[in-house]
C-alpha cells in the first residue's frame, strides 16, 4: 500500500449513492470500467467525468456509497484514476467493495475541505493522517487493521485469496 | 455465557466462535443469492481468484432479474455467461420471468430460520423476515463466497425496532417502512442489524415484514431480522418450507438503541425526490401531478400489494386518469401466477395497465418502462434517487401500492383513504 498521497479535492456531499457514482442503467451496455468512467457521477454533474485529473481525490460527507451494492461503483472510481476516497462515513457494501478492489477508503472529518483544495494523506504506523495543506488542518485516524487491512494491503480480494486461498483472521 | 442478540447468535454459530458485536469473524455461508446484475463480474473475480469449481453449488442460485428481459446485446451476453457458468457448476438458474432473487428465496423457501444468507443485491436484507441474517454484498465477496464457502463479517450492533399500538385498517406496511427509514435517517442503521419486536409484530403479515426488512437497507442496515413466530410458521407450512433453527434474542441482550413505532398513530407517507428518507405525510403533497405509476419491485410487487391496489382502483371506478401510465411488474413468477389465477392481472390490464415481464422492471432503469422527460413518477419501489429509473429529469415519489393506485385514478398524489366509492 502507498505511504503518502498528495492530490486535489473533489468535494461531494452526504449520501452519495452508488447510482450517482455510476448509473445502474449504464450497465446495460458494458461492465468495462474503462468505458463506464466517462459517466462517473453523471447524475449529479454531467461534466464531472471530463473534469477529473490525475491525483484527484473524492472527498465526501456521510454515508458515501449507499444504495445498491453494485461493484462497478468502486471499479469505475479506480478506472477514473482516483485511488483514494475520503468520507465522514461509508456505506458498508461500498466500503467492502472498495477494499476488495484496492480502492483506499479513508474515514475522517471532511468539513475542512473545499472543492479544489490540496489534500495530503500519509499512511504509517501512527495511522492515517489527512491534512489540508492550505489551512494546515490535520486529523489522524487509526489505520485500517484486521482482515480488511490485510485485504487492502494485498491489493484487493483477488490477490489476497490467490495468496491465502481462504479468509484468515490476522 | 451472557445474553446475545439474533445476529450474535447466528454469526457465532456460523463462525464457531463466541461472537459479540464489534468482533470480526469468518463465517460459513448457508446460502448465496446471485443476480444477472452482479454475477458477470463475480464470475470474472472467481476465475481471477483461481476458482475452477464452485465450492457448494447446491447452496446457491442465480436469478436473471435485473435484465428481464435483456434489453441490449451486452445484457443478453451477461445472461449467456451466467447460464454457461451455472451449467458447468451445476447451479440452479431462475430464468427471465421467474422473479427477483430474494423474492424467489422466500417464495421457494430456499432459506429457513437461523441461516446466514448473503446475496449480491443490496435488498437481500428482505429475507430477514424469515428469521435469517441476510445481507447484501458486492460481486467480489460473492465470488469469494462461491470460492471459499465463507465470508468475513463484522458482527453488527443491533437496533431494536419496537412495534406498538393497534394497526389502523388502511395502513400499509410501506407507510410504516417509510416512517422507519425517515426516523433512522439515510445512515441511521449503518453497520447495524434491525431486530423487529414488540407487542404489535403480529399485526404485520409475512408480506408486510418483507417490506420493512426491504426498506431497512435505505437506512443502511446490514440485516433486518424478525423472530420465528406463528405468522412465519404458517408461511413456512403453506410453502412446504423447513422450520430450520429459529433464533431469538436472549433476555438481557445488548441493543445499541430502541426505535419505537406506534402503529396506531401512523398515516400514509410518501418519500419525496430524491432520497428515500425524505418522507412526508401524504397530505403535504396533495395536488402533486403524476404521469407514471409503477407498482412492482421487491418492495411493492407481491400479491397483497396488487390486491391493495386493485381494491383502491375498483373503489374509485376503475378508470385511469387521462395521461397516466400505470406499469405493473410482479416481483416473481409465483406472484404473477397467483395474480393470473385470481384474475387480478386481467382486471388491471382491462383498466389499461401495462403489464411488464416479472423482475426488477423499471426500478433501476435496467429493463421495463423509462419515465418521460420532466415527469413525476409515483412508485411502490424503494429508491427514488435522481436518474434511478433511467431518466435524470424525472422525479420519483415512493409510496404504498394503495397510494400508487389512488394516484393512477386521479393523476395526482392523494391519500388512498380519500378515494370514494363510485
Amino acid at each position: 500500500m502507498m505511504d503518502r498521497f498528495d492530490g486535489r479535492v473533489r468535494r461531494l456531499g452526504d449520501d452519495i449513492n452508488t447510482d450517482y457514482i455510476i448509473s445502474s442503467a449504464r450497465k446495460k451496455d458494458t461492465l468495462d470500467e474503462q468505458k463506464l468512467k466517462a459517466f462517473l457521477l453523471e447524475s449529479l454533474d454531467p461534466s464531472f467525468a471530463a473534469s477529473v485529473r490525475p491525483r484527484d481525490v473524492l472527498v465526501a460527507g456521510q454515508n458515501f456509497g449507499c444504495g445498491s451494492a453494485m461493484e462497478v461503483a468502486a471499479t469505475v472510481i479506480i478506472a477514473a484514476g482516483i485511488p483514494v476516497v475520503v468520507a465522514k462515513s461509508f456505506a458498508r457494501s461500498f466500503y467492502r467493495n472498495a477494499i476488495n478492489n484496492g480502492l483506499v477508503p479513508v474515514e475522517c472529518d471532511t468539513d475542512h475541505f473545499d472543492e479544489g483544495d490540496p489534500i495530503s494523506i500519509t499512511f504509517d504506523a501512527a495511522g492515517v493522517a489527512v491534512t489540508n495543506p492550505r489551512t494546515t488542518w490535520t486529523q489522524t485516524r487509526p489505520a485500517l487493521g484486521g482482515i480488511a487491512g490485510a485485504i487492502l494491503d494485498a491489493g484487493g480480494l483477488v490477490p489476497y485469496l490467490r495468496r491465502e486461498g481462504r479468509f484468515v483472521l490476522p | 455465557m451472557t445474553a446475545k442478540t439474533i445476529s450474535e447468535k447466528i454469526l457465532s454459530a456460523q463462525s464457531g466462535t463466541d461472537a459479540r458485536a464489534g468482533d470480526v469473524v469468518v463465517c460459513d455461508v448457508d446460502f448465496i443469492l446471485g443476480t444477472d446484475a452482479s454475477a458477470p463480474m463475480a464470475i470474472d473475480y472467481f476465475e481471477k481468484m483461481g476458482g475452477t469449481r464452485v465450492r457448494d453449488p447446491k447452496k446457491m442460485f442465480f436469478a436473471l432479474d435485473h435484465y428481464s428481459p435483456p434489453v441490449s446485446p451486452a445484457t443478453r451476453r451477461f445472461h449467456e455467461r451466467v447460464k454457461t457458468f451455472a451449467a458447468q457448476n451445476g447451479i440452479l438458474v431462475y430464468d427471465v420471468g421467474e422473479g427477483i432473487s430474494h423474492q424467489i428465496a422466500v417464495d421457494r423457501v430456499h432459506v429457513k430460520p437461523g441461516m446466514l444468507v448473503v446475496g449480491a443485491d443490496s435488498h437481500t436484507v428482505t429475507c430477514g423476515a424469515m428469521n435469517v441474517f441476510a445481507t447484501g454484498i458486492g460481486s467480489s465477496d460473492f465470488a469469494a463466497a462461491m470460492f471459499t464457502g465463507q465470508l468475513w463479517l463484522r458482527v453488527p450492533e443491533t437496533i431494536r425496532v419496537v412495534l406498538d399500538g393497534r394497526r389502523p385498517p388502511a395502513l400499509a406496511a410501506k407507510d410504516v417502512a417509510l416512517a422507519m427509514v425517515a426516523a433512522l435517517g439515510a445512515d441511521g442503521a449503518e453497520y447495524h442489524t434491525l431486530e423487529f419486536a414488540g407487542p404489535s409484530v403480529r399485526e404485520l403479515s409475512f408480506d408486510d415484514r418483507l417490506v420493512l426488512s426491504n426498506l431497512a437497507v435505505e437506512a443502511g442496515a446490514k440485516a433486518a431480522i424478525w423472530e420465528t413466530d406463528d405468522v412465519l410458521l404458517e408461511y413456512l407450512k403453506g410453502r412446504g418450507g423447513e422450520i430450520g433453527d429459529p433464533v431469538v434474542s436472549d433476555d438481557g441482550a445488548r441493543f445499541a438503541r430502541e426505535l419505537i413505532i406506534d402503529l396506531a398513530s401512523m398515516t400514509p407517507r410518501v418519500a419525496r425526490p430524491h432520497q428515500p428518507n425524505d418522507v412526508v405525510r401524504i397530505e403535504e403533497l396533495a395536488e402533486t401531478r403524476v404521469q407514471m405509476v409503477f407498482i412492482g419491485t421487491c418492495t411493492g410487487g407481491r400479491v397483497t400489494d396488487y390486491h391493495d391496489a386493485l381494491e383502491v382502483l375498483e373503489r374509485g371506478g376503475g378508470r385511469l386518469a387521462p395521461g397516466v401510465q400505470l406499469v405493473v411488474t410482479p416481483a416473481s413468477g409465483d406472484v404473477r401466477r397467483a395474480l393470473e389465477a385470481d384474475g387480478t392481472l386481467a382486471k388491471l390490464e382491462r383498466m389499461g395497465a401495462t403489464i411488464t415481464t416479472t423482475g426488477c422492471g423499471a426500478c433501476c432503469g435496467t429493463s421495463g418502462v423509462i419515465p418521460a422527460d420532466g415527469t413525476n413518477v409515483i412508485s411502490a419501489a424503494n429508491r427514488n434517487f435522481k436518474a434511478r429509473m433511467g431518466n435524470a429529469t424525472a422525479s420519483i415519489y415512493l409510496a404504498s401500492p394503495a397510494a400508487c393506485a389512488a394516484a393512477a385514478l386521479t393523476g395526482r398524489i392523494i391519500d388512498p383513504r380519500e378515494v370514494t366509492p363510485k
